[in-house]
């Protein structure tokens, strides 16, 4: 489904990407781990194709298209779904009918009808009860207001609504408390499926035990420079970063 | 070029909607003004001598008058004598009924969305429609003249509720009030009138239709609303012209009198052509809109929607004479290309525990320059008044300016006022975050600066708010930089 070859980026002439490489089928769920800083978040942007970023080199290949040569929008379009790390702001929007544009956008790039605002609002109730989100939250201008741990959980809603192929979450935990994570995870397991994937970028391994990985990847400096399972995540958690910080330098 | 100034350019280069005139044979006066030309004005519309006596004292305090240069816009100097102050669609007399009324003009609204056709309009709203100098139609009289609602034009109200008229008539707008309100005492030529007996809840919005048609004219309109004690009016005014190389004149003065309990809520959606995209032509809107509260209890509320014009030098304003009385003040001004607007409101607060409200929203792209200036004044005897004031300003690109210019006088010390002011830029996570969820720029735009706008879009009648969403849209999409 998506396929990133050596792929290197940069931003102000510093250079965050040094040529990643990552394999991702359709029913899978790839963690991405790493120290702060190492580019997670930079490996999202440019996937979703933030324009500050530069791409310097490499290929990224998105259900056999050249997904960089797509605008944002198109991608989105195409079921790239990007759970933000610090979701903005927008007053006066509300997440009701922010998702409405969406949604009515992504469908009439899929050839279906937009949703008249009867069936609109069933699909939401019927999300809502997924992410157990409260419609008066919905309400309100999109995340104005919102504590840390609803403006993740609205990132969830948003992902239910939308059905991407792609989700990729950038450290939805954080900010979440335990029982708000549960209903997190809980959500993104009913939405996993044979056709599509997650990639879940987390400092975490509790939530990987919710939601639990085919494949673990340590991203350090730019560059993914280990990979296993799921055990790999649990080795993380006790020894932290310094021993695979060490095998690199060594290498 | 960004991507982001790419898209600006293409959406900014949007044509204006209502550039096309109308070929409708129209009768004129010679260009320039004089005592003459008034005494034409007047006997065309065979209107009594004290009228003519009125329009030349006003012209005779106008000649010793100076134009206003406080306003933060810059443009060359008007030639007043070159421009034509009155032009009328030519029809044998007013027409008496729709179906004495030139099938052009009926067109020629059509074609602005305005069916004056009544079958066919939106149930719940009179028109009147008013080209160039001239009403042409006014739909529903009857309708209302069963609740004895006096729904026409200024002409007709002349002719037919005279005293009404000289009753009230620069009683909320004094002829040498400013400048351009002296200037269409002297030369108005027509408007609409209304008034609402005690008591009468109008059951429709009435809603004036302005367009300019034809060339180097001038358009110096009068509305005049009072409400009677315990009335309640909601009343729309929008407008259009065509797109001209040369920069027109509008000079309009609106009075509302609002007695005791009443209530005037009136709602602007102001779409004058605003000169093309190096700033060649638009219209020089300059107008005078106050409001007087002389009751006790009475309410007068504006809203407006500004997105057209190539400068802009409006205040609607509220003079809370009577106890307890309430003003408001909504705004949204949008400002592209080479625009110019300096608006905002006066709250004059005379009477005891009045209150008043502004929320003002700018939002100014390309190299346009956008001003709020507002004053709020309280008086001596206003004891327990009180002031909310919010002003907004949204920048889009690097090439524009927003300022705010608020006065606040306090001669009362139980006054409570606040005033907050906020400074912003649309910000481009905000758009990569539509972007993100399959929302196109042009969308994404126009949803973060409807969002922005809300509050006063609120405030519109609901057919009123959607036209204005779209305009803003249209106004703005894509202007990032
Ligand atoms: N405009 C910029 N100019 C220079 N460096 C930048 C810029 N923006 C981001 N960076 C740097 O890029 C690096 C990678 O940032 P990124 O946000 O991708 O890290 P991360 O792995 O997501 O970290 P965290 O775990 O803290 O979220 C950081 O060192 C950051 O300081
Ligand atoms: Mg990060």
């Amino acid at each position: 489904m998506l396929s990133i070859k050596n792929l290197q980026a940069k931003i102000d002439d510093k250079q965050i990407l040094n040529g990643i490489n990552l394999e991702i089928k359709a029913g899978e769920v790839h963690a991405i781990m790493g120290p702060n800083g190492s580019g997670k978040s930079t490996l999202a942007s440019v996937l979703a194709g933030r324009e500050e970023y530069e791409v310097l080199g490499g290929e990224v290949e998105f259900l056999g298209k050249d997904l960089l040569a797509l605008e944002p929008d198109e991608r989105a379009r195409e079921g790239v779904f990007l759970a933000f790390q610090y979701p903005v702001e927008i007053p006066g929007v509300s997440t009701i009918n922010f998702m409405k544009t969406a949604l009515n956008q992504i469908r009439t790039h899929r050839g279906q009808q937009p949703l008249d605002a009867v069936s609109f609002l069933g699909l939401m109730k019927e999300k809502m009860k997924l992410v157990e989100i409260d419609q008066s939250l919905l309400n309100r201008a999109l995340n104005e207001g919102f504590s840390g741990g609803e403006k993740k959980r609205n990132e969830i809603f948003q992902m239910a609504m939308l059905e991407p192929k792609l989700a990729i979450l950038d450290e939805t935990d954080s900010g979440l408390d335990i029982d708000a994570l549960k209903i997190v995870a809980n959500g993104v397991n009913k939405l996993r499926s044979k056709n599509n994937a997650v990639i879940v970028v987390t400092h975490y391994q509790r939530l990987l035990e919710y939601i639990v990985p085919d494949f673990v990847h340590v991203l350090y400096k730019g560059k993914i420079v280990k990979s296993g399972t799921k055990e790999l995540a649990l080795e993380l958690e006790a020894k932290g970063y310094d021993w695979i910080k060490d095998e690199v330098s060594v290498a | 070029m960004s991507k982001d100034n790419q898209v600006l350019e293409e959406l900014t280069s949007k044509e204006y909607e209502h550039g096309w005139t109308t070929n409708i044979e129209t009768e004129s006066a010679p260009k320039g003004l004089n005592e003459d030309i008034i005494r034409f004005i007047s006997a065309k519309k065979n209107e009594p001598e004290w009228l003519l006596e009125w329009r030349l004292s006003a012209y005779r305090q106008w000649t010793k008058m100076k134009e206003p240069k406080w306003p933060n816009v810059t443009y060359p100097p008007i030639n007043y004598q070159d421009v034509i102050y009155y032009s009328a669609p030519k029809q044998s007399a007013k027409a008496k009924s729709l179906e004495d009324v030139d099938p052009e003009l009926i067109k020629t609204f059509e074609k602005l969305g305005i069916s004056l056709t009544e079958q066919k309009r939106l149930t719940g709203v009179a028109v009147d429609a008013v080209i160039d100098s001239v009403s042409v139609a006014t739909t529903f009289k009857e309708t209302l003249g069963e609740l004895g609602i006096i729904f026409c034009s200024f002409s007709e109200a002349v002719q037919k509720h005279p005293d009404l008229i000289k009753k009230y008539m620069g009683s909320v707008v004094p002829v040498n009030d400013n400048y351009f309100a002296a200037l269409n005492s002297a030369v108005f030529t027509d408007g609409s009138f209304c008034y609402i007996p005690k008591g009468v809840r109008c059951p429709m919005e009435l809603s004036t239709y302005f367009r300019i048609n034809a060339a180097n004219t001038g358009q110096f309109e009068r509305t005049l609303i009072v409400a009677d004690e315990g009335s309640y009016v909601s009343y729309l005014e929008g407008c259009t012209a065509p797109q001209r190389d040369e920069n027109q004149l509008h000079a309009a003065v609106v009075e509302i009198y609002a007695m005791k309990d009443a209530q005037v809520k009136y709602s602007t959606v102001q779409n004058w052509y605003p000169g093309d995209k190096e700033g060649k032509g638009g219209i020089y809107n300059f107008v005078t809109k106050r409001g007087l509260c002389a009751g006790d209890g009475s309410k007068i509320s504006w809203t407006q929607v500004e997105t057209g014009s190539a400068i802009t030098w409006k205040y609607p304003s509220c003079v809370l004479k009577g106890d307890n009385s309430v003003g408001e003040f909504y705004s949204v001004a949008v400002t592209n290309n080479y625009q110019q607007a300096d608006t905002g409101t006066k709250m004059i607060h005379i009477g005891r525990n009045t209150k008043s409200r502004i929320v003002s929203k700018g939002i100014s792209a390309g190299h346009s320059q956008n001003s709020y200036r507002g004053q709020v004044h309280i008086m001596k005897r206003a004891e327990g008044a009180r002031n909310f004031s919010q002003c907004d300003s949204l920048l889009m690109g690097d090439k524009c300016g927003a300022h705010t210019f608020p006065y606040i006088d306090v001669e009362n010390k139980s006054a409570k006022i606040e005033h907050e002011a906020t400074t912003s830029k649309i910000g481009e996570d905000q758009i990569f975050y539509c972007l993100q969820r399959g929302i196109d720029e042009e969308s994404a735009v126009a949803l973060i600066v409807n969002g922005y706008a809300k509050e006063v879009l609120n405030q519109l009648p609901m057919e009123f708010a959607v036209e204005a969403q779209k305009l803003l849209a249209l106004t703005l999409e894509g202007s990032v930089g």
